[in-house]
């Protein structure tokens, strides 16, 4: 199929629909209006369903009994939003039931701003809501790979009876690029959903959605049962991106349209004689911790660069247990990093030397 | 011999856990009763909320979806929009559906959702222990109005079936009383018509049952129900308040 020019916004609306999706429920928030908007306008032209709701809380709630009647469906939000939306993933999480969720990240905190931000970082990887659960999160950093990743994240919701989370920030969300959506072949082989609450019609008895263990030794077996899921999770999705590792002196760790100003730095340093690589997390859980089992022998520290006060560090420290310095380079609020202010912070790095 | 009254098989043998003298047991009777009656019940998802009714997915005999608190109305719009041919309601209480739950209520009822929902109110929250809710009705002790309500600091009662029938999406919208074999009967009639106007894709609709709560009223089970018909009934009178052809 040939390329075609979209904004990101819309390309994840189109990518849902490709995937299958056909219940969208959302509420309007900025910087990710184009995606409930896109799907207002293209979701009953497939037979699928819209549903502006009261809310972000009514919408999750909505994706949960839609998911829970075996329907593939999503949502989309922004920051604040995916923060009211926490409620309900933690009750689709407890369940074991498939659904998709973007975010489409601004500053924060509170009302924070509408400008671009990866400040959602912690909520995404650590559970925003209660209990111990986790979510499958995917982190793109142009619009093929989020196309290519909405696409994967509805089956690997389905594969894993998981919400999964794709994460982008205001940057992504707005800008235009050409995508292509290439014939999609599931690496997953998928159950049939006889869990839906669809009706028994008489011929098997009720099933039932629930994430509600009075008894205590039966809500830990539960746990411990998630935990077995998580942990298959963690060894089979963690992807990351590795550019320019060859006798790398630092290597930056950024993820989504961060990581794109990060290979400008690194571009330029080379022009410079500084070699600087870069870990490209495409999943921020699991962390791909393998990537830095190996890290060049060059290589002093790592510095992580990110749209926020710096929520990375902690994995990229346990996941090289501290073996090496990491320093930080971030901005927040809406302001972006500048290629020559990450250099400029490499070469502080390595003494102010060339 | 003749069979004059059998277990609805609307209804599944587990032992409920509602307390001696509560009326939940015959408000579920009378959904099962009416689910089995219009031949829906295989084709029914019943929506139950948190609180008193939270177990409710183990007592009824058809696919069920446990919500978070006041979130059933949202839960049951997702089930309804991804089946629109199967029968779709809530069972919720009045601290679930009349504080927590008041936006998610409102708004299934405005968009005209085609589901139904059994609100329960007993005037107090049950399941956490006796606090005061939404419906507490002035001068009421509770745990947490323990000099009884206050309208000056806590409002006045919310009068749920009103309010829906301000909504023009809500289409059946009927408040009931299970105090008496007589009402029981007319209960069964109006949870039945509520079935019925879902079925026939006329609108949102909602049935009020007023009930007790022995425990935490801290009445015998026979008291409860002369302190209901003494005190709720004249404050939340009973009928009908919108039906069918009269919904916009």
């Amino acid at each position: 199929m040939a390329k075609v020019l979209m904004k990101g916004n819309e390309a994840i609306g189109a990518a849902a629909i490709n995937a299958g999706c056909r219940y969208f429920f959302g509420y309007p928030i900025t910087p990710q209006n184009e995606v409930p908007e896109y799907m207002s306008r293209e979701l009953p032209k497939v037979g699928g369903v819209f549903v502006q709701a009261e809310s972000e809380v009514a919408a999750i709630n909505m994706v949960y009994g839609a998911s829970g009647a075996g329907a593939r469906v999503m949502t989309s939000s922004s920051s604040p939003g995916i923060a009211l939306k926490q409620e309900g993933i933690t009750y689709i999480a407890g369940a074991e039931l498939p659904c998709v969720i973007v975010n489409i990240m601004r500053g924060g905190p509170g009302l924070g701003g509408i400008q671009p931000a990866q400040s959602d970082y912690n909520q995404s990887t650590r559970g925003g809501g209660n209990g111990d659960y986790k979510l499958l999160v995917y982190a793109p950093a142009n619009l093929q790979e989020m196309v290519d990743m909405v696409q994967e994240a509805f089956d690997a919701a389905d594969y894993y009876r998981n919400p999964v989370l794709v994460v982008g920030d205001g940057m992504i969300g707005q800008m235009m690029e050409p995508v292509e959506f290439k014939p999609y072949v599931s690496k997953y082989e998928l159950a049939e959903k006889t869990w839906a609450t669809d009706g028994t019609k008489g011929k098997r008895g009720p099933n039932i959605i629930n994430s509600l263990f009075l008894d205590p030794a039966k809500l830990e077996d539960h746990n411990v049962k998630l935990q077995a899921k998580y942990k298959a999770i963690k060894e089979n999705e963690a992807r990351a991106e590795l550019y320019n590792m060859d006798n790398a002196q630092v290597v930056i760790v950024a993820y989504g349209t961060t990581s794109r100003i990060a290979k400008n730095a690194i571009e330029s340093l080379k022009k410079e004689g500084i070699e600087v690589g870069l870990i490209r997390p495409q999943t921020l859980w699991p962390f791909p911790d393998r990537a830095f089992e190996t890290l060049p022998e060059a290589c002093k520290g790592l510095l992580v660069v990110e749209m926020s006060m710096g929520q990375m560090i902690d994995d990229v420290k346990l996941a090289t247990s501290c073996r090496l310095p990491v320093e930080f380079y971030g901005r927040s609020g809406g302001m972006i990093p500048e290629p020559d202010a990450i250099a400029d912070k490499i070469k502080e790095m390595l003494g102010g030397v060339k | 011999m003749a069979v004059v009254f059998q277990k609805t098989r609307g209804l599944t043998d587990v032992q409920t856990h509602y307390c001696p003298g509560c009326t939940h047991g015959i408000i579920h009777r009378l959904v099962a009763e009416a689910l089995e009656e219009l031949g829906v019940l295989d084709d029914s998802i019943g929506v139950c909320p948190v609180g008193c009714s939270a177990l409710a997915y183990d007592y009824f005999n058809c696919d069920m979806h446990q919500a978070s608190h006041g979130r059933a109305p949202a839960v049951a719009t997702g089930v309804k929009r991804v089946h629109p041919k199967n029968v779709v309601w809530t069972y919720q209480g009045d601290g679930d559906l009349a504080s927590i739950g008041t936006a998610e209520i409102i708004h299934a009822a405005h968009r005209g959702e085609k589901i139904t929902t059994i609100f329960v109110n007993n005037a107090i929250y049950g399941m956490t222990g006796g606090q005061m809710a939404p419906t507490t009705l002035v001068g009421q002790k509770s745990t947490t109005s323990p000099y009884g309500r206050d309208a000056e600091t806590c409002g006045f009662p919310l009068k749920v079936a009103e309010m829906m029938a301000t909504i023009p999406g809500a289409a059946f919208v009927e408040r009931v009383s299970v105090d008496t074999p007589a009402n029981v009967r007319k209960a069964k009639k109006a949870i039945l018509e509520a079935f019925k106007c879902q079925i026939e894709g006329k609108g949102f609709s909602i049935v009020e049952v007023l009930s007790t709560c022995p425990t935490n009223w801290g009445m015998t089970p026979v008291d409860s129900l002369a302190w209901l018909q003494a005190n709720m009934i004249p404050y939340y009178p009973l009928g009908n308040f919108r039906k069918p052809e009269e919904a916009k």
